[in-house]
């Protein structure tokens, strides 16, 4: 009997906790459908937000090429290493074998992680080639993720580092066309969705969101050959010379097409590390100076335009100098009485200014002005600047004076050469082009003519004068060809707001060939300082090179074959 | 004659002291353990082969003790828990130190956990120690039992090994309770705990600590210790109804899930098999548990009822302690899901476990008066 009621008394206690166990059995399969049905939604999300990434495709950058299609800026493809540093803290042990394949020490990655501990990515090494990149992705280090970029190469390297300018490490544009183009060398990045595990490797693609949009190609008005050209002749003056700095253009006279631009001292695109900015101006855009006497045709020609001179006019400069108020203008001797095209052979300042002063001041500032003086060219090149021409209204009489002869007025080279271009083609001005264009689209942006043909023609004779045997540019003359061209010596400002006597910019300003100029091109050396400083001895040399090999480049025919042998003669013992 | 067959099938089996019921649950949850852990081990071969392997030991070892009498049981239950204990102390003393727990023993040939013994001795103790004193059981009685019960669990927590310690405390405490243990000791035992709880919380390790605070709010430290909770309730959630399918969990596949072919592995089946997967998972635990119940309820001693009740309902506190704390119904206790998680020893124990429940089911004719 007792026994009997303790198998009872069990089996009530097993019917008790047996009920027990079904209400917590009944709490996990409650909890199995809060999670599974009523909470889905929520944790699916939650899931995928944990697996699913959207990834940057980096675009590619357009190229940038030459009129003829040579490269100047490429894109290749490098990997930039970044680790996400709360997991590359846990694999500490592993550094110095990712410090050992980066050839980085071990406390200079410590370095880059410092104070970015609560971040999500820091970049450990940027850019680096693909073969290293495959060593660093074989290592499977905790934390450590490759990216895909594009590094920028200018296969140029110094010759076109100015024009071109170069990217930042983010593939922005920073400088030159680089920058001025931006937009349209940079492509629309795209982006895809991917599936990836814990460890941030991707394990799947899932969808394409948006396929990148590579930039697109750049075609520049530059000549790789003739850039080259003017890059080694002038680097070759500014260092003969002992030069401060120096800087040339080269244009295409009859579609303001620049072909070439250089500057000294110059930079290398592909290796900037430890530049200083000053390096990266680009002189013949941003800087000004006072033009001197390469400015001397363009009174000249507004004497012509005024119908007050004609080419035989005499002008009576003697005694070779006179005074305006206190000032006094002076040439280097006295001329005496001469026609106009020996005011621009001897480079006569008292001839110019005395014509610039029977001139009416409107007329004169507008013929300068339509020269492009004291404007934007329409290059678009950033920085460019746009000199500076004051209001004829604020004139005084030395004002009106000095200007004849390139001071009181600030140019930059580009400027310079690009109001030759008027002297050089049919007396209008276009806009100056860093994109290749052709005739058609250059004479569609043309202005209205500012000379007649007859002055144009009368003037380039009398630039052709300059560059003869007796004339201060003769070391400009090139083999078979007539060289039209200007030089100038300017004195450089002091600080006490008057004129340095030992220091001046060497220029020459011309074209070629002269029975129908092609090519423009303006030559400025900064203070050279080894004794030579005429423009007619220090630019004008370079003004030959250049040319007579970009002649020959662009296989223009000689239009004065009967000087072939006495131009080197001359030019041996000049 | 027409149950003559059946009959004599049962007769075979009874041959051989085994519970086909049982057994066939036992053979579907191991199968259906084999099936998700190909998925949750990265379909890797030799995992499984381990895992089979140890599973043919488990089931070799459970016909093994089947073979042995109640009484026999009874007899030994002394010496098992005396030498158990024993070692457990040793462990504490010279016992190798694993994921930074002491809980191996090594005996040159074989390397084994003292506390695993010990599952199975504290319940056959207290069941001998119970149906040998007289019911229901004296205060005396109950205070014998409670230190038998306390010294094993005191010393398996040193190691500390919570979870292990946890499941042996209950099996000798459902002993207690199916004595006829008087529910306002029961009651008292519950409030005792309610009191003690802040002095309980001061002897946690750190982790421990870690633990309880992170199930309370698993948001406190999402990338630390509140990660495996909230890795494996997204998991859990998004299987739905009908899962993402065999070999697609991506929480699982993609490692985000921790521990996912052992304590976590419930969660790579919700997601990949869904609340239905779930359900028929629960249903073969549930059938194994009402099976030994059964058993239990027509067991024909004190002994043999009180070792089935406690085996079985360990057994439930075992994966219901899993699931609960899968699903972050519970804090993190390291106790793997039974037949199903992968690994070892704990694994030869349990099908051992069972092997006494049929032992006690094909033993009750003979026994019978």
């Amino acid at each position: 009997m007792s026994k009997q009621n303790d198998t009872q008394s069990h089996n009530k206690r097993l019917y008790v906790v047996a009920g027990l166990m079904s209400v917590a059995a009944l709490v996990l399969l409650l909890r199995a459908f809060d999670l599974h049905i009523f909470s889905k939604d929520f944790l699916q999300e939650e899931g995928a937000a944990r697996h699913l990434r959207t990834v940057t495709l980096n675009a590619h950058r357009g190229m940038i090429v030459d009129r003829h299609g040579e490269s100047l800026a490429i894109s290749t493809p490098v990997d930039s290493v970044w680790v996400n540093p709360s997991e590359f803290e846990s694999a500490r042990e592993r550094w110095p074998e990712l410090a050992r394949v980066l050839e980085m020490k071990v406390p200079a990655i410590a370095g880059k992680l410092r104070n970015r501990t609560e971040r999500e990515f820091v970049y450990i090494d940027r850019r680096i080639n693909p073969a290293r990149a495959a060593r660093v992705k074989a290592l499977d280090i905790p934390g450590v993720y490759l990216q895909r970029e594009y590094r920028r190469y200018y296969p140029a390297g110094e010759v076109t580092g100015h024009i071109v300018g170069f990217t930042n490490i983010d593939d922005k544009g920073q400088e030159g066309l680089e920058l001025a183009y931006d937009d349209w060398l940079s492509g629309k990045n795209g982006s895809k969705r991917v599936i990836k595990d814990r460890l941030g490797h991707i394990v799947e693609d899932v969808e394409r969101l948006k396929a990148p949009q590579p930039g697109k190609e750049l075609v520049l008005s530059i000549d790789r050959r003739i850039q080259y050209l003017a890059y080694r002749e002038l680097k070759a003056a500014v260092q003969a010379h002992g030069a401060h700095s120096g800087a040339a253009v080269v244009l295409d006279a009859r579609t303001a097409e620049v072909l070439a631009m250089v500057n000294q001292p110059a930079f290398n695109p592909n290796n900037r590390s430890g530049l200083r900015g000053q390096l990266y101006r680009n002189r013949a855009v941003t800087d000004v100076f006072e033009p001197g006497s390469t400015i001397k045709p363009f009174t000249i020609a507004a004497a012509l335009k005024s119908g007050r001179y004609q080419p035989d006019t005499v002008v009576d400069t003697s005694p070779g100098f006179y005074t305006l108020g206190e000032h006094m203008v002076k040439d280097v001797r006295n001329y005496g009485p001469i026609d106009l095209a020996t005011v621009i052979q001897k480079s006569s300042n008292v001839g110019a200014s005395r014509i610039a002063l029977s001139l009416n001041p409107g007329q004169f500032w507008e013929t300068f002005a339509l020269l492009g003086f004291g404007a934007p060219t329409g290059s678009g090149y950033p920085g460019e600047s746009h000199g500076t021409l004051h209001d004829y209204g604020s004139w005084s009489a030395f004002e009106q004076a000095t200007m004849s002869f390139g001071y009181g007025l600030s140019v930059t080279p580009l400027q310079l050469a690009h109001a030759y271009t008027v002297l050089a083609h049919d007396g209008r001005l276009r806009p100056v082009s860093f994109l290749r264009i052709d005739r058609e689209q250059a004479d569609e942006r043309s202005g209205d003519a500012v000379f007649t043909p007859a002055t144009l023609s009368a003037v380039r004779g009398m630039m052709e004068g300059v560059v003869s045997a007796g004339g201060t540019g003769k070391r400009a003359r090139i083999a078979g060809y007539r060289v039209a061209g200007k030089t100038g010596t300017v004195k450089k400002p002091n600080a006490a707001g008057g004129y340095a006597e030992d220091r001046y910019i060497a220029v020459f300003a011309g074209m070629v060939p002269a029975s129908a100029p092609r090519l423009v091109m303006v030559v400025m050396v900064d203070e050279p300082s080894r004794g030579e400083y005429y423009g007619g001895r220090v630019a004008a040399p370079v003004f030959a090179r250049v040319m007579s090999g970009a002649l020959r480049l662009l296989d223009i025919p000689p239009d004065d074959i009967n000087n072939l042998v006495d131009v080197d003669a001359a030019g041996g013992h000049a | 004659m027409i149950d003559g067959g059946s009959n004599n099938q049962s007769r075979t089996w009874q041959r051989y002291h085994l519970d086909l019921p049982l057994l066939i649950g036992l053979f579907s949850l191991a199968l259906m353990g084999l099936v998700i852990l190909y998925s949750a081990g990265s379909q890797n071969g030799d995992l499984i082969l381990r895992q089979v392997l140890r599973l043919g030991v488990g089931f070799a070892a459970m016909f093994a003790v089947a073979q042995i009498t109640p009484q026999q049981l009874s007899r030994w239950s002394i010496w098992i828990f005396g030498v158990g204990t024993l070692l457990l102390i040793l462990v504490l003393l010279t016992g190798e130190v694993g994921k930074g727990a002491q809980r191996w023993l090594d005996l040159g040939l074989v390397r084994f956990q003292p506390s695993e013994i010990m599952k199975l001795a504290v319940p056959l103790m207290l069941a001998r120690f119970m149906a040998t004193s007289p019911m229901p059981p004296s205060f005396k009685t109950v205070i014998v039992g409670a230190i038998l019960i306390g010294i094993p669990t005191f010393l398996i927590m040193k190691q500390p090994d919570l979870g292990t310690s946890l499941l042996i405390a209950s099996s000798g405490l459902f002993v207690l309770l199916f004595a006829g243990l008087r529910w306002r000791y029961v009651t008292a035992v519950l409030g005792a705990v309610v009191v003690a709880a802040p002095f309980i919380w001061n002897l946690l390790h750190t982790y421990q600590k870690n633990r309880v605070l992170t199930f309370l709010d698993p948001e406190r430290d999402p990338l630390g210790t509140g990660y495996h909770i909230i890795q494996s309730k997204i998991a859990i959630g998004s299987g739905g109804l009908y899962g993402k399918g065999w070999l697609n969990g991506t929480q699982s596949h993609l490692d985000f899930l921790p521990e996912r072919t052992t304590d976590f592995i419930f969660a790579v089946a919700s997601e990949e098999f869904g609340l239905l997967g779930v359900l028929l998972l629960l249903t073969a635990y549930l059938f194994i548990v009402l099976r030994g119940i059964y058993i239990a309820i027509q067991a024909q001693d004190s002994f043999s009822r009180l070792l089935a009740g406690s085996l079985t309902m360990t057994f439930f506190v075992y994966f219901f302690v899993n699931i609960a704390m899968v699903s972050g119904l519970l804090p993190v206790v390291g106790l793997p899901l039974p037949l199903v998680s992968y690994g070892g020893t704990s694994m030869v124990t349990l099908l051992a476990s069972f092997g006494i429940l049929m032992s006690i089911q094909t033993n009750r004719k003979l026994v019978a008066t």
